[in-house]
């Protein structure tokens, strides 16, 4: 977290969409920064607003109905809300690369694989066809599909998911970008495939040095990947830290909460699952509070009124929770078996 | 006096399920399948996509007709083809959770006419009856009475699935086919719907089949654990033993490639990462399915099918030359 090798800067990003039944505060106000080489983990369960955050600062929600109510994201310095140029080079595709969950629905079936991942050679660094198909092959290898030149030629119906979800990494990585957006890459394979594709997105960064933000559910894929994470909650995030701090120093109740939710694999550790009651709150009239404090267990009156601030274990180890504070009549200390 | 408990509940052999795609070409879905459950035991059962683990459990059910094999309940063989009055007989002892708590309830129905509906075909209960055991049913899979009147879209993925697990329990069946019962939900709704499952599987002495990709949560929920690919089972055996102690190469690659919530331990493991993908089940050749993904490749591999075979020193059955 040291601010010179900051790459990407996001600081109070807040967005809300109109719907018929009202404005739904997806995300509300949400502070993180990569850096070269690192991932940076982002987690939460369905509806917490993990994908929304960087669909909008991607430029990739569509306005009406959403809206970016406050603020910034940037670049190296430069500011990329609302904008899809800085210093003369498109951001969506040539400075930050993105991967999504369905290669599936994500690849154009109506255009050979080579031809998809050749469009943005073409489009942002001026190759011409022949070079960017070339181009395209080479990646395609990169990304180890065997018989890449004769894979470029076939259509999207004609790979399996894995695959599929190669090419989208080739076609992501294609314009070298500083940071690769990885929102579940690997949520739609199964665990075989997933370890591959991990394992390449690992290489590729080593190579390229690129940041990753990796959005995911899964606690186990985190573990893998993360050097940083971001636990969201409710359009928030509740605790961020290193990859130990999260998992061995968890300090929100929402982040125990969710790894006391899976099954752990030590046969010594494991006792009974204890699901996290409830659900989370509606987001079209959040709660004036913590997100979290319906299913907690530990909810102290302050937590339904008044949101907690950031409370810091450590340079780069804060959480969201009235636990933390000085005055708190509960210890954190006391509560937590670690 | 025969001993009840030493005849399983269920008991498949050499089940096997093909689908003709035209062309002379053959799915081998399920590919002689020999499997017991005993009385009260969940099995758990893992596999990628497309290793033939629902198929499986439909055709146990007899929602796909058996191609070749026999499924016997309490010894009791079970028809190839279920007609109307198969299904009514059948229903009763033996139900399912389907995968997609979205797409498995009737958008135009409300959750009590869901719940309801099977009472209602199979049994003479008064209207009112039913409307109480519905009831009965909503509060003991943690919904309230009231959400009888509520259609599908009026509740979250976690409800829906309690509705789907009401639907299938209110007629008190021995043996149910989970399949994939908690893939779409999240982690922290997951473990409610597990924990509720449990609680009604003692309760009610339920016999389960557990069908899902998720291993720590298979090993976490079954007694015996079975691993199957490309429409065969490669392994079978005590689910933490299976898990700790893969024998097969294809468990071993299975459970490396499971990543577990814990950096230091994860970063720490050899990465086993597996070259290639699942084969077509089209016209499977003769020899071991694994044999051109194995890391343990042998020349017999490609020639002779291994059989499932029980080992001499731990309680466990593998289908790999390894071992014979």
């Amino acid at each position: 977290m040291t601010v010179g090798s900051e790459l990407f800067k996001i600081a109070d990003l807040a967005v809300e969409f109109d719907t018929y039944g009202g404005v739904v505060q997806a995300v509300r106000g949400i502070s993180f920064s990569v850096s070269k080489g690192q991932t940076l983990a982002i987690v939460g369960e369905s509806g917490c607003g993990k994908s929304v955050s960087v669909q909008s600062m991607m430029g990739l929600i569509p306005i009406p109905p959403g809206r970016i109510t406050s603020g910034s994201a940037l670049l190296k310095g430069h500011e990329i809300l609302g904008r899809s140029v800085i210093r003369g080079k498109e951001i969506r595709g040539s400075e930050i690369g993105m991967i999504f969950q369905d290669p599936m629905t994500s690849l154009n079936p109506t255009m050979t694989i080579g031809d998809q991942i050749a469009e943005p050679l073409q489009v942002h660094r001026g190759y011409s066809y022949r070079e960017a198909f070339r181009e395209a092959i080479k990646l395609l290898d990169m990304t180890k599909i065997p018989e890449a030149a004769k894979r470029a030629k076939q259509y999207p119906f004609e790979f399996s998911g894995g695959m599929l979800q190669r090419a989208m990494i080739a076609m992501a990585i294609s314009c070298k970008p500083s940071i690769l957006i990885a929102d579940e890459p690997t949520t739609a394979l199964d665990v075989t495939i997933q370890a591959q594709i991990l394992d390449l997105m690992q290489d590729l960064q080593k190579e390229t040095e690129m940041a990753i933000i990796l959005i995911t559910h899964d606690l186990g894929v985190v573990a893998r990947m993360a050097d940083e994470v971001a636990v969201m909650y409710a359009g928030k995030i509740v605790e961020h830290g290193t990859v130990e701090d999260v998992f061995y120093r968890s300090a929100h109740p929402y982040t125990l909460g969710l790894r006391a939710a899976m099954p752990t694999n030590d046969p010594e550790k494991q006792s009974v699952l204890e699901p996290i009651q409830g659900s989370p709150p509606d987001l079209f009239s959040p709660p004036p509070g913590c997100g979290y404090c319906a299913r907690c267990p530990w909810s102290m009156s302050i937590c339904e009124s008044q949101h907690p601030e950031d409370y810091y274990l450590n340079e780069g180890h804060y959480t969201r929770c009235w636990m933390h504070h000085r005055e708190s009549p509960l210890k954190p200390a006391e509560l937590y078996f670690e | 006096m025969v001993n009840i408990t030493e005849v399983p509940i269920l008991e498949t052999e050499n089940l096997t399920r093909y689908f003709d795609i035209g062309g002379k070409q053959i799915v081998h879905a399920v590919d002689g399948v020999s499997i017991s459950v005993s009385e009260k035991e969940i099995l758990g059962l893992v596999g990628e996509s497309g290793s033939g683990k629902s198929t499986f459990g439909k055709v146990v059910l007899g929602l796909h007709p058996k191609t070749k094999g026999t499924v016997k309940f309490r010894g009791q063989a079970l028809p190839r083809k279920y007609n109307s009055a198969d299904f009514q007989k059948w229903s009763q002892k033996m139900q399912m959770i389907f995968q997609d708590p979205y797409s498995s309830l009737n958008p135009r129905m409300t959750a009590g006419e869901i719940i309801g509906e099977g009472l209602r075909l199979q049994t003479n209960l008064k209207n009112n009856q039913i409307k109480e055991k519905v009831s009965d049913w909503l509060l003991r899979v943690g919904l309230q009475s009231d959400h009888m009147s509520r259609y599908p879209h009026e509740f979250s993925g976690g409800q829906r699935q309690r509705i789907g697990i009401a639907r299938a329990l209110i007629l008190e069946p021995d043996f149910v086919v989970c399949d994939e019962p908690i893939s779409a939900l999240d982690v922290s709704v997951q473990a409610q719907v597990i924990n509720l499952l449990g609680d009604l599987k003692e309760t009610m002495g339920l016999t389960l089949i557990f069908i899902a990709h998720d291993l720590s949560m298979v090993r976490y929920v079954s007694d015996r654990m079975a691993v199957m690919y490309l429409g065969s089972i490669v392994e079978v055996g005590k689910a933490d033993q299976v898990y700790f102690d893969p024998k097969h190469p294809y468990t071993n690659i299975l459970v490396g490639s499971n990543p577990e919530p814990d950096p230091r331990e994860e970063r720490n493991r050899p990465s086993t990462a597996i070259r290639g993908e699942i084969p077509s089940p089209v016209n499977v050749a003769p020899g071991c399915r694994f044999a051109n993904r194995c890391p343990n490749v042998e020349e017999i591999c490609s020639r002779v099918t291994p059989n499932l075979l029980p080992l001499k020193d731990v309680e466990r059955q593998v289908a790999c030359h390894l071992f014979n």
